[in-house]
């Protein structure tokens, strides 16, 4: 007679414990960024935003709680891989997103996507992702890599400057880039130095580049080789000579180092602190109450990425099961992006606009901040797109 | 190409030589005398950078924080010899890199706890700004000859140490044979913590010069210990002169190469190879320069052995 019992016992509690259970499902997102090394400022900056969209989402998304598990790709493509094998596998995650490199992007894609889950990429725009390898699975919150480029090359070009000199470091990040500038700048390239990557003395380069006495010049030196750049360039008295054109290279992760080498520096990006959009504008305010330093585009795109997450979650009420109504809520993005209205592609990239900054003088702490001086490029969409077969 | 910028290029080679110098100087002290491979000297160049940056904001005034800097990185040099190396003289060169590279992990995570993670902004006073006209049309930066002139006078302090002191006859008789040397009752172990604190002093001199130019940030060090190795393995290890000739050379060979290598090749093969071709050679010009003296001279141009 106790058997039955014991078993009627045990039936019951697991009668009342499944539906609790199933009450508290929790949506887990795996967040890969880089938080060692000298770009672990740009993972900084990422992981504080999302964490800034968790307690505007009040950890919930959809009714349900939301826990975000962050990984340290240490700029490696095998140890992003190897990340988000083990988000996936032994953490369970329904989503993946973050990830600053193009390289680690390429290698972690497939794994993502071939378990069958969603990609949302906070930084990286590799160019195939956005070509003839695109995947319904993934998502871009950030940009195609040339999309800057070539939103200052058509300012460069619609301003008449008439010649240009082009300078960026030497791998294919800086390749890539100089071929988005060309796409739409059609003046006369006076030189195109390309640099050792990660070179710290530019002084031999700017006294050619002076010897050639250029209208303007181009340059894409993204983080520390930036600050040594700039700086350079400024003491050798070019700043008030040559104007200084460039993109992701001064922004608000390398300001403070730069300072007053920085104003008077332009640069192009889809976003920027004082863009007058509502979700951006409480994005940024939040932000410096909460951390105390100005955001960048680095973290306003993760930020974002979280919101674009909690828009699809929210249209199909949580059913995470029903990965195609997933992937089409996510399509709408359908949320208050804090770059305004904007809607994806063919290809699953935003189509969006981008400005024209400037470094100003400012009253914040490092007396400069990144101001916008015209829509460089409206509605842009990415060069790549045709290339992807995904219709819908 | 114009004679005025040949001579300018000339002077960047030479300015960005003094400053591998700096660094040079230390190391092959420290690999000479004691023959310990310290791949950490990058970190100490980094300390130096940091300090002065974090003291200079602290004293308000640039020369108190320099010195402090300076004193600081001579303390934490020695404490790094005290503490850490000490252990590593008869341990084989493997050994070395490894706990030495331990280091340099340590130290860059260290700088990223106080500081944080992103680069430091690292002031100049107002006269060191700005920039002086060499010739019509051109301007130099005043920071950089400044860079040249603290350069060339270490190296002249130096020289005058190594051969004219007592301590630098030490330092040379145990650069030869330091087993004699301590045999004739020369306190060896007071003697290394003493070079290597002098070399960690070089390097955070090299990074206090380096930062209002440079980045200054966690892993800043690392980007041109390359350099300092290729320089004192063509200077000849232990020797300061070899040194000073080899970062000279090097600076000059890679300011030049960098400048005119591509302009050059493309009057003699097709201007899209040489767009190619130029960058590439140009970086590794001083690791080929670096191979034909080995290939020359195995020991350096200067060595003390």
């Amino acid at each position: 007679m106790i058997k039955p019992i014991l078993a009627g016992v045990l039936a019951a509690s697991v009668a009342i414990t499944l539906p609790a259970a199933a009450q508290q499902q929790k949506i887990k997102i795996g967040f890969i960024t880089t938080l060692s090394g000298p770009p672990a400022i740009i993972g900084k900056h990422m992981k504080d935003s999302v964490d800034l969209a968790l307690d505007h989402l009040g950890h919930k998304m959809g009714g349900h709680a939301v826990e975000v598990i962050y990984g340290d790709d240490q700029f490696k493509p095998e140890v992003g891989v190897q990340l988000a094998e083990e988000m996936l596998k032994k953490n369970q995650v329904d989503f993946m997103a973050g990830i600053i490199w193009s390289n680690v992007m390429m290698a972690v894609v497939p794994v993502v996507t071939g378990a069958g889950h969603i990609m949302v990429g906070a930084n990286a725009g590799a160019s195939p992702l956005a070509g003839s390898q695109c995947n319904e699975l993934y998502f871009s919150a950030s940009w195609n890599n040339d999309q800057s480029p070539e939103a200052l090359g058509k300012y460069l070009n619609d301003k008449g400057i008439g010649e240009l000199y082009v300078m960026a470091p030497n791998y294919q990040a800086g390749k890539d880039m100089v071929a988005g500038l060309k796409r739409y700048y059609k003046g006369k390239i006076v030189d195109e130095v390309y640099t050792k990557f990660q070179q710290t003395d530019y002084q031999a380069e700017i006294s050619q580049l002076r010897a050639k006495n250029p209208k303007a010049v181009f340059v894409f030196y993204p983080g520390g080789m930036g600050i040594q750049f700039v700086k350079q360039y400024v003491q050798a008295g070019l700043r008030d000579q040559i104007p200084l054109y460039s993109v992701f290279t001064v922004d608000e992760t390398t300001l403070p180092a730069l300072r007053e080498a920085a104003i008077g520096q332009y640069e192009a990006r889809f976003w920027s602190p004082d863009l007058d959009i509502p979700a951006s504008k409480k994005y940024v305010a939040d932000f410096e109450k909460k951390y105390g330093y100005i955001p960048s585009y680095y973290g306003a795109q993760s930020y974002d990425a979280i919101m674009l997450i909690d828009s699809a979650v929210r249209a199909t009420k949580g059913n995470l099961k029903d990965t195609k109504a997933l992937v089409a809520a996510m399509r709408k993005a359908n949320y208050d992006s804090i770059r305004g209205k904007f809607q994806f592609n063919n290809n699953q990239h935003p189509i969006q606009d981008f400005y024209l900054l400037q470094a100003v003088k400012a009253s914040n702490k490092d007396g400069v901040a990144m101001k916008i001086v015209q829509k460089a490029f409206e509605k842009h969409q990415d060069a790549y797109h045709q290339d992807c077969k995904m219709k819908w | 190409m114009t004679w005025g910028l040949v001579f300018e290029q000339l002077l960047n080679g030479l300015q960005y030589g003094v400053m591998l110098f700096l660094m040079a100087a230390g190391l092959t002290l420290v690999l000479g005398i004691m023959n310990m491979v310290n791949l950490a000297h990058g970190s100490l160049y980094m300390v130096g950078a940091y300090l002065a940056v974090a003291l200079t904001g602290w004293t308000g005034s640039y020369f108190a924080g320099v010195a402090l800097a300076l004193l600081g990185t001579l303390l934490v040099g020695m404490a790094m010899e005290v503490v850490a190396l000490r252990t590593l003289y008869h341990r084989d060169h493997l050994d070395q890199v490894l706990a030495t590279f331990g280091l340099i992990l340590f130290f860059n995570e260290l700088v990223s706890m106080i500081w944080g993670r992103g680069a430091q902004y690292a002031a100049l006073p107002a006269w060191l700004q700005g920039h002086i006209e060499l010739f019509t049309g051109s301007r130099y930066p005043v920071y950089r000859i400044a860079i040249l002139v603290v350069g060339l006078t270490t190296a002249i302090v130096l020289w005058y140490v190594v051969t004219r002191t007592r301590l630098g006859m030490l330092v040379r008789a145990g650069a030869s044979n330091r087993t004699m040397v301590a045999a004739l009752g020369v306190n060896i172990k007071l003697l290394y913590t003493v070079v290597f604190g002098l070399g960690a002093a070089l390097a955070g001199l090299a990074g206090l010069m380096a930062g209002p130019i440079y980045a200054v940030q966690p892993g800043m060090g690392e980007l041109i210990l390359i350099q300092v190795f290729v320089v004192i393995v063509i200077g000849g290890i232990g020797s300061v002169r070899g040194a000073l000739v080899g970062a000279i050379v090097v600076g000059v060979v890679d300011t030049l190469g960098r400048a005119f290598l591509k302009p050059l090749l493309a009057s003699v093969i097709s201007p899209p190879a040489a767009e190619a071709a130029g960058p590439a050679l140009a970086s590794m010009l001083i690791y080929l320069l670096m191979a034909v003296v080995l290939a020359v001279r195995p020991a350096g141009l200067f060595s003390s052995r």
